[in-house]
Parts: C-alpha cells; structure tokens; sequence
C-alpha cells in the first residue's frame, strides 16, 4: 500500500467508525447472544457437561469469543451492502482514491467494532468467574489469534456483502459461522461425540482455534493445534480475501 | 481529438446479456459547453454515463475526457470528473458537513472544514450543516449530493438525471448550480428526460433512443429536426409547473421564452 492508499483508508475508516459510534446497538446486539450462551451454558447446563478439572466458565469462553466475532462480522456485510445499493461506492470509485481503500476501511472497522464486543464479553466472563494467569505474551498470542480469526471471518462477510441481493442475505451467511463452535471442542469434549460427528469436530477450524486459546488462558502447552489455527485462519483469509477482490473487480470495475 | 474536445466518444457498445443498450454511441462534447443526454426511460443513460465516469467498462468502442481513456486512463479520468449519480449517493449517517468534509479529505485537499462551509452556504445548507442527512428533504439531499460533486473543481461534470424527483423549486436550485458550472468554465454533460430541461440548460443536445444517437446538435438544429407531435408534448411539461410557482410566487422565469420558441439563449440573457 502507498502512502496515499493509508489516507484514503484512514478517511474512510474514520467514517464508518462514525456509523458505528453512532449506532452503539450493533456492538451491544453483538455481544448479546454470546452473552447469553455464556450464561444459559454455564448456569444451566454446566452442572450437566463434565469437562474434567477447572471450571466450567474457563473451559467455554473460548468458542463465546470465536462466537461474538461470527455474529460480529455480519455487520460488516450488512454495511457494505447498503453503501454498495445506496450509491456512495460508486461516487468513491469515481474519484481518485486507492481502489482498495474502501474495502479495506470496512475491514478494519469490523476489527474495531469485534475488538469491543470481544471485551465486553470477556468482561462479562470475568463477572461470571473466568480467571486466567495468563501473561501478557500469552494475552498477546490470544489478541493475535482472534485478529486473525476476525480478519479471516471478516474478508467473508466483504465476499457476502459483496453479492448479496438483499439485506437479508447480507448478513444470513453469518448464522451457519455461529452454530459451527456448536460442533466443536467449544462447549463439551469432542470424545464424547459419535464417531463421524467428532470426526468432523476434531478437523474443522473452531477446534484447533479454541483448544489454542483455551491452552493460552490455562497455561498449558498449545502443541500442533496453534499452528493449526493459524493455518486455518490464513487459509480462509486468503481465500476470501481472494474472492472478494476478484468479485469486486467485476461489480464496480 | 482536439484540445477543445472533453469528451469524446465513438462506437461504443455495451449489453446486458441479451438486452443491447448502448449499440454503437458517438459523442463529442466541446470543452466549457453543457450537454444533455436526452432519453426516455431506460434508454441507456445511466450506462453511459457510468462508462464515462470509469465504473462500468464499455463492450467495445472508446471513450476519452480530456484525452483520457476511460477503460486503459481510468485513474487519470477520475482526476477530471465529478459524478452525481441518477440517486443522490450522500452518507445518510454523517451529517452535510461531514459527507463535504469526507470528500474533501479523499480529494486529498487542504482545508476541509472550510471548503465544507462555503459549499453548504452556497447551496443553502448551512443551517442544516449538522444535522444528519438522513434528516433532509429530498431536495436538499440532492443539493447535498451536488455540492459533494463539486469538490475540488472538477473540469467534467457528470449529472445524471439531476433533477429527476425534485419539486419544481429544488429543480430551479439544481438549473441555477448548472448554470453556474458553466459560467466557471466546467464541460457539464447531464441526461434528461424532460425535453424542457434539456433546452433550458444545453448548448447542445443529444438525442439517445434504441442505443444510438438519434440526433445531435443545437436546440435550433434540433427544432428544425422536430416533428409537432412531439414539441406538443414538451408543451405540456411545464403547465403545472408553472402554476405551481404562480401560486406559490416564485419567480421562475424564462418558461415564456421556450413557449414563444426562442432559443435557449434567450433564456439565459435573462438571468
Ligand atoms: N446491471 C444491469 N443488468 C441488466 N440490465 C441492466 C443493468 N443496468 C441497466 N440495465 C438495463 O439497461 C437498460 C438501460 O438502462 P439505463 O442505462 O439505466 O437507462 P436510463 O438511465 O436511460 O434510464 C434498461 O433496460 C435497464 O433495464
Ligand atoms: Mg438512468
């Protein structure tokens, strides 16, 4: 990126910060439903789920976290999609900025915004119980990992966004994302699922993310699952990243 | 291609998949001169005006402003032209003097904040410069959206259907911007689909039906051109129009002159 693609990025950046400070509801909608799990899961079913030593609000706060960021991102799209229909990418392609500023401004809006939900909701957790001796390398490998998650996770909602037809459909790509920690390590052990359902547990990306952040959080070596997690998220970011530029190259030139 | 040429096109083509718009357009445009695109409904403005401006390439054929090339000059043809888009593109969230400032800023000028307050006192927003313009009135948006347009200066205008939805008082603010555009020097190209528009404002006018150039040149050209069923219609445009203002005593002015079917400029002596 050149200097002059930074500014632009920076001014447009600046302006969908606004839309967000002026609409403090979509954080607080964010964190709402992990919130809630957090609580129904730990109130309510946790006496039920035996998840070996520790407690039970430590051993779930993981999958919350990659949970605030899936239901986070569908703003992204929903955003991205109202500036496309209203006209306002079009006056920015038409005047001389770095093309790949206005998606970018999105981008790093979204980390902005899932930054605040991701710590309100830790808030909540340390409210709940969540105690971690965590240093602050360990803080920093788990801040890295879910940047990356929600850049990851983000460049997908750029790709929705991008090819919606509706509202609607601007942000429904998100619900299948929120349910996947569902069939993960995320709220109970994986050896306690049937044989093709674990298999599939054991190898999609939520596992591999939350076993990492989990091991952060408990100081326990994360092993191969941190570069699993890592693969996983530059993976997906790389393809959505991909897909976004070559579907935005078509639709506004 | 001379220097007093800012835009220029020949042979341009553009389909929908099936659906031929644009079948083989020629264009020249003389530089500090208004231009109105005339057409009905779907007639394939919009698409033109989206490949000049570089959003939307063309099937074949070229197009140049200022000596550009639209498809393989793109960044260079933005730093000529301003788009105002047939739907008025205006942040609803930040208020009028933020969408100026925001332009401003990616026109990578100085000054913002000030460039933002002369704008809105000249198109009459300055008492509304901080409200948020989710809160406007259609026409105001739409003098919102001109304003953001002029930023910076642009040398090529494009208006697209400018005053489409507009009562006939935000219409009169819209003809006036024009105006003055053209006294600064600016090569405006706007599409219409009001015959009485197009006379109003253009020096010259061309005609687009079924993807071609029907017709090309001044209103007195194109009078001679003009079948009587057609100018009946024209006729009857500006009727209500006009006893609207009447009623509500504006003075708009000039209507007498196109009904006596004088030239334009007769029109534009009197402002
Ligand atoms: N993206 C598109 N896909 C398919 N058809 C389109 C698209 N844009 C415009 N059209 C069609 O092309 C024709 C010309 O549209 P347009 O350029 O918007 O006309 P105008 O601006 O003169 O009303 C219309 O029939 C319209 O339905
Ligand atoms: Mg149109």
């Amino acid at each position: 990126m050149t200097i002059r693609a930074l500014g632009d990025t920076a001014v447009l950046t600046g302006r969908s910060l606004r839309h967000i400070v002026r609409s403090p509801d979509t954080i607080i909608t964010t964190a709402v439903m992990p919130i809630a799990f957090l609580l129904l899961f730990v109130y309510v079913f946790g006496g039920a789920i035996d998840t070996g030593s520790g407690s039970y609000v430590n051993y779930l706060l993981p999958g919350i976290l990659l949970i605030t960021v899936a239901s986070g991102i569908a703003y992204t799209a929903y955003r991205l999609f109202l500036d496309l229909k209203g006209g306002i990418v079009d006056r920015f392609q038409s005047m001389p900025i770095a093309r790949s500023s206005v998606l970018w401004a999105h981008v790093l809006t979204s980390l902005v915004a899932n930054a605040v939900s991701l710590i309100v909701v830790v808030g909540v957790a340390l409210l709940m119980g969540f105690r971690t001796g965590a240093g602050v390398s360990s803080w920093l490998a788990v801040t890295g990992i879910l940047t990356a998650f929600t850049l990851a996770l983000t460049w997908i909602a750029v790709v929705a966004g991008l090819s919606a037809k509706s509202v609607d459909g601007a942000s429904a790509f998100s619900y299948p994302l929120i349910f996947l920690p569902f069939i993960s390590s995320a709220f109970v052990p994986t050896e306690t699922m049937p044989g093709p359902v674990r298999w599939f547990a054991e190898n999609q990306p939520v596992t591999s993310i939350v076993n990492t952040i989990r091991g952060l959080f408990a100081q326990q070596p994360v092993g191969d699952d941190i570069w699993a997690a890592v693969g996983w998220c530059v993976g997906i970011l790389v393809v959505a990243y991909g897909c976004s530029a070559v579907i935005y190259r078509r639709r506004v030139g | 291609m001379t220097a007093e040429t800012a835009i220029r096109v020949r042979g341009l083509r553009k389909a929908y998949g099936d659906v031929h718009v644009l079948r083989g357009v020629d264009l020249d445009v003389p530089r500090g001169s208004v231009f109105a695109l005339l057409g009905s409904n779907g007639a394939g403005k919009t698409t033109a005006v989206r490949i000049l401006s570089t959003l939307l390439t063309a099937d074949t054929g070229t197009a140049t402003v200022h000596g550009f090339d639209v498809a393989a000059q793109a960044a260079e043809v933005r730093e000529v032209i301003s788009l105002t888009g047939q739907f008025a593109a205006v942040d609803e969230i930040l208020s009028g003097r933020e969408n100026l400032v925001l332009v401003a800023r990616l026109r990578h000028l100085k000054n913002a904040g000030r460039i933002a307050d002369e704008l809105l006192a000249r198109f009459a927003l300055a008492d509304a410069g901080r409200r948020r313009a989710s809160t406007y009135s259609g026409g105001m948006r739409r003098r919102l959206d001109v304003a953001m347009s002029l930023i910076g200066n642009p040398p090529v205008v494009f208006l697209d259907e400018p005053t489409t939805g507009l009562d006939p008082e935000g219409r009169m603010e819209v003809w006036r911007t024009v105006k003055d555009l053209a006294r600064g020097g600016a090569t405006v190209l706007l599409t219409t689909q009001y015959l009485e528009e197009a006379e109003h404002l253009a020096d010259r006018i061309a005609i687009l039906h079924e993807g071609r150039i029907i017709a090309n040149g001044t209103l007195a050209e194109l009078k001679q051109l003009m079948p009587a069923a057609t100018v009946e219609y024209v006729e009857k445009q500006p009727g209500l129009e006009e006893i609207f203002l009447a009623i509500i005593g504006t003075a708009g002015g000039g209507r007498e002159a196109a009904r006596d079917g004088a030239a334009a400029s007769d029109w534009k002596e009197r402002r």
